[in-house]
């Protein structure tokens, strides 16, 4: 439709403030400080001005079986109001619950937006896909989830999986998994799949990787899961602020407990913390300090990893595979008090002089002088 | 030629003598600036070296120092030879200095001296493995012991009914006081080698043997001898006197065949159990033992290249001897004794003050009684 | 000349018969844990250092904060055992191993501390826990020089030091609980219960993981035994423990000198020996009795 302006004369057009445009950008640069080309710059204003050049990525959004949670996580930002600001900056081409079109209308915004950009769009995926009994659980427009998905995928320039449940299957997947619940790169096996867990993610996650993607031409690097390293490369164990607590061995043993409200580490509560690979305890959420799960003292539920969460119960503590002490543990053999180097010194002159007297005294008794009272 | 024992007499607040009591008063400022402070503050001490100067030198060096009257009271007392009779009571004096000195350092190295009276007392929590408890109830008791033994002298001159009856009596019991001055360094300054024995794989396999008691007897002898020499031909030249060269040279052989002794017992125990490879190895140990070794053999050839000694050469050869042993002693507490990486040991300048302090103090006394009461003088006429 | 030869001599002999007993001495009996013994099992693989066991052991003893160490003046940081701190974890980390390690009182089957203290305020006492008694002691320090893994730490900056070590939670464990450290542990790398039982799971453990351990369980033999326990997957040297010797620390020094003083004996016989000599010796020389 529009795709075809760059975004900088789109976001003139929508009349967005050149503030409120650089103060996303500086958003940007927070939640990706290193790892992605498009925030390795020296100033939000000049990653603006790249962000400007490009053109608006035309992007379409599938829902699969999901509960709209990543949605919401993206629409949930105010300052500045990033739903306007999204929607000028990539150009939301196909989106089940915020377009206002339905039923065919939908139909045919999606094929339209798939002709017009073909090859050339971002397919951003949220939600799992049932596979059991043929895949029957999800049908839209009267295909088969899974059919949707591959032929969407097939004229994509690039996949993005948001959310744990089309990262990994999420929530339906667990324990019994009655859906044959799976993530994206399990049906999408002809183009590379980013996956960006969480149950929701970080807002920020996506549009740096989008963003990223719109800039370059390439999608960030990721790591064995597909993951973007500059988000997941670290548990939340190693970015905790509640580390030093844990270092120190302070826990809180119960909700409520005065260990607790001091706001000691919560491992004994159950926090996933230590095996959850995800950036939610440098990034928060809404927009507001500390407003996410550890911040607010609720242990954190590893909702980006599979097999944990909701399948490790919530208060279950997890084994700690790779322990990475930080260097505030004394050494085997730690040094203790030195010695002093006025001391040996003194004791030097002392035992200098001693020796020179008993010379000067046995020479004297050589001489056989007794006149001397020799001091003692 | 013997003369009676004599006072000394003459001034007594010579200028050397304000040196003694100025070093003595600082010393005692910072004892009671230990006791204000504590220990930690005050010393080099520290959990991996809990036994420092104070115990290495004047306890366990200061005490065979001053073994001078338990060495001299064999060659009297058991060997019948009384013609080193004027030796004994300087000596004895020296002992019951160096000996005080000594228990007074233990009071001011431990941590907890208000309990300290429970050591002699309270016999029904004796540890009888401890070697401590042996060594401190040993000490306590040789003090007393000496003094007593001194007493005499101290009373030799005494007017008054009470103190010539004490004198009486004393001058009748004093064989077995005198056993008991025989017997009571024997078992304590063996123990002194025992001690460290406990120390076990933290000493030094060098220095770690089972013959650490005999080893430490007879180092104790050897420098007993020699501080008798020392302090013969010191105070004879000090305060003018001849000295009893003959006498004192035959003492000092003592010394050095000791000291020969104890470096052949050495050898065939290290050799014996392998551990004499250790001394193959030039690194602080092997170099101090080789020092050791050195130290207690140099008497030897300079007694052998001069078989009629001046008082210098003989003056030299005492000192080698003592020195000798203060470095046994030393290497032993402090240097073998090995707590593991990150521990290191020096003692702090107030630390060494207040040793230096204790032994002017012990100096002084020294002087004082001689010039006050009838110890030196047995033999020889003024020079 | 030749007195002096022989009274050399003769000086060497009395003391050669006193002392030429260790050579002959019977071996001391080798100490067992007492029956109701109770200990730890520290393993080392287990461990993952969040040192909740530091942090308990400071609280159940009412021990202060060391924030002298290493922490800063922020922190409470002891970087070893120390007048306030009787439990500690460090870290060995060397050319890509890594390991925690616990370290307190070993609770030794055969006590160099005990065996050195005069009054007996260090003592093997119930359950085989080594208990102290400030009461009894001086503060003489001779039983941190005697101690192979430098344990009992000394309160240098207080007016009235006492030695400050593990004693196991002995209260505790009267109110048959279990000591502070192993009741925090959340992944029970350190477990306390008998003695046996320690030791049994730790040779399970053995056992049951080939490959995981070195394949000894620290404390068992070295040094006469000590009643806690350690498996790691690395060398025990390196986590700091210097000693594997199976001879206590004690047996030397009590062997040889039980064998030279045989209770009483050897001083009275000594006493006896020197009093008679210097008896007949005054019967020999009656003019010189009266000098002293």
């Amino acid at each position: 439709m529009t795709a075809s302006r760059t975004i900088a004369e789109q976001l003139q057009r929508a009349g967005v403030s050149r503030r409120n445009f650089i103060t996303f950008c500086g958003k940007i640069m927070v939640a990706a400080p290193v790892g992605l080309a498009l925030t390795n710059k020296l100033s939000p204003q000049a990653m603006a001005a790249t962000i400007g050049k490009a053109k608006r990525p035309s992007v379409i959004w599938l829902e699969m079986q999901d509960c709209t949670g990543c949605t919401e996580t993206l629409l949930r930002t105010s300052q500045p109001d990033l739903g306007t600001l999204i929607l000028n900056i990539i150009s939301l081409d196909y989106h089940e619950t915020v377009m206002a079109a339905a039923g065919n209308d939908a139909e045919a915004a999606l094929n339209d937006a798939m002709k017009a950009n073909d090859g050339k769009y971002v397919l951003i995926v949220e939600g799992s896909i049932p596979t059991k009994d043929a895949g029957v659980y999800l049908t839209i427009g009267g295909k088969k989830g899974s059919e949707k998905l591959q032929e969407v995928a097939d004229h994509a320039a690039a996949v993005i999986a948001i959310g744990s449940c089309a990262s990994w299957g999420g929530v339906p997947s667990s324990t019994i998994n009655p859906t044959g619940a799976v993530g994206v790169d399990s049906i999408i096996k002809n183009k590379p799949v980013v996956n960006i867990p969480g149950c929701p993610p970080n807002p920020y996650v996506l549009l740096g990787t989008v963003l990223e993607y719109a800039t370059t031409g390439k999608v960030p690097k990721l790591d064995s899961l597909g993951r973007p390293l500059f988000a997941y490369d670290r548990t939340i164990h190693d970015h905790c602020p509640r580390r030093a607590h844990f270092d120190a061995g302070e826990f809180a043993a119960q909700f409520g407990d005065e260990a607790h409200s001091k706001g000691w580490c919560l491992y004994k509560l159950g926090c996933k913390g230590p095996v959850t690979h995800a950036p939610c305890s440098t990034r928060h959420f809404n927009e507001v300090v500390d407003c996410w799960p550890i911040g607010i003292g609720a242990p954190c539920a590893g909702c980006t990893e599979k097999d944990v969460a909701f399948t490790v119960p919530l208060f279950t503590t997890v084994d700690i595979k790779r322990p990475v002490p930080p260097d505030f543990y004394p050494e085997v053999t730690p040094e203790h008090r030195p010695v002093s180097p006025v001391a040996t010194g003194v004791a030097g002159l002392v035992g200098g002089a001693l020796v020179g007297a008993g010379f000067i005294a046995s020479k004297k008794l050589n001489e056989g002088t007794s006149d001397e009272k020799p001091k003692e | 030629m013997e003369t009676k024992a004599q006072p000394l007499g003459g001034p007594l607040f010579t200028r050397g003598y304000y040196v003694l009591l100025g070093l003595a008063v600082v010393g005692i400022a910072l004892i009671l600036w230990r006791f204000a402070v504590g220990l930690g503050a005050a010393t080099g001490l520290s959990d991996g070296y809990p036994l420092g100067l104070w115990i290495a030198l004047d306890v366990v060096t200061g005490t065979a120092l001053a073994c001078g009257g338990y060495a001299v009271a064999f060659v009297v007392y058991i060997f019948n030879k009384g013609q080193y009779h004027p030796l004994v009571r300087p000596a004895v004096l020296t002992s019951a200095l160096g000996y005080t000195i000594g228990g007074a350092s233990v009071i001011i190295d431990i941590g907890r001296p208000w309990n300290v009276w429970k050591v002699p007392i309270q016999f029904w929590h004796w540890n009888l493995n401890s070697s401590l408890l042996e060594v401190a109830l040993c000490i306590m008791a040789y003090v007393v012991v000496l003094w007593i033994e001194l007493s005499p002298a101290l009373l030799e001159n005494a007017k008054k009914p009470i103190l010539v009856k004490i004198r009486n009596f004393l001058n009748k019991a004093l064989i077995w006081i005198i056993a008991l001055g025989m017997l009571l360094p024997t078992m304590h300054q063996s123990s002194l080698g025992s001690l460290m024995m406990l120390a076990g794989p933290k000493l030094h396999p060098l220095w770690l043997t089972g013959w650490l008691p005999l080893l430490f007897l007879m180092t104790c002898l050897a420098m007993g001898y020699s501080i008798v020499v020392f302090e013969s031909v010191f105070s004879a030249t000090a305060f003018h006197r001849k000295p009893e060269t003959p006498m004192l040279i035959n003492l000092q052989k003592v010394a050095v065949w000791l000291g020969l002794a104890f470096v052949v017992v050495r050898f065939i125990d290290l050799t014996a159990n392998g551990n004499i490879r250790y001394a193959t190895k030039l690194d602080l140990f092997g170099t101090m033992f080789w020092i050791e070794t050195v130290l207690w053999i140099l008497p030897l050839l300079m007694m052998l290249a001069n078989p009629h000694p001046n008082l210098g050469s003989l003056f030299r050869q005492a000192i080698v001897i003592a020195f000798a042993g203060a470095l046994y002693r030393f290497d032993t507490y402090l240097v073998a004794f090995q707590p593991g990486p990150g521990w290191h040991y020096f003692p702090t300048v107030p630390e060494m003050f207040i040793s230096i302090g204790l032994i002017s103090l012990e100096l002084a006394g020294y002087v004082a009684i001689v010039k006050r009461f009838p110890i030196l003088g047995g033999l020889g006429e003024k020079a | 000349m030749s007195t002096d030869r022989r009274g050399f001599f003769k000086n060497i002999a009395a003391a050669a018969t006193l002392t030429a007993i260790p050579t002959a001495a019977l071996a001391r009996e080798k100490h067992k844990a007492p029956a109701d013994a109770v200990g730890l099992l520290y393993d080392a693989t287990k461990c993952i250092g969040c040192k909740a066991c530091v942090v308990k052991c400071k609280e159940v003893n009412n021990l202060p904060a060391d924030t002298d160490g290493y922490g800063g003046g922020l922190y409470d940081a002891p970087n070893s055992l120390n007048g306030t701190t009787k439990n500690v974890i460090q870290l060995y980390k060397n050319a890509g191993e890594e390991s925690f390690v616990k370290k307190q009182c070993m609770h030794c089957i055969d006590p160099a501390c005990v065996g050195a203290c005069m009054l007996g305020a260090l003592q093997k006492s119930k359950f085989g826990v080594v208990a102290y008694d400030p009461d009894k002691c001086v503060g003489c320090r001779y039983c941190q020089a005697v101690c192979p893994f430098n344990v009992p730490q000394f309160q240098w900056t207080k007016i009235a030091p006492r030695i400050v070590k593990c004693e196991l939670c002995k209260d505790r464990l009267a109110e048959g609980e279990e000591p502070g450290c192993t009741e925090v542990c959340p992944r029970k790398a350190v477990i306390f219960g008998s003695y046996a039982d320690l030791l049994d799971e730790a040779h399970k453990r053995l056992r049951e993981n080939p490959g995981k351990y070195v394949p000894k369980v620290y404390g068992e033999h070295e040094l006469g035994g000590t009643q806690v326990l350690y498996l790691s997957h690395i060398e025990f040297e390196k986590l700091g423990f210097r000693f594997s010797q199976q001879r206590s620390v004690p047996d030397l020094q009590q062997t040889v000198s039980h064998g030279i003083y045989k209770g009483f004996a050897g001083p009275v016989a000594l006493y006896a020996l020197l009093g008679a000599v210097m008896f007949r010796n005054r019967k020999k020389n009656p003019e010189e009795e009266k000098e002293s």
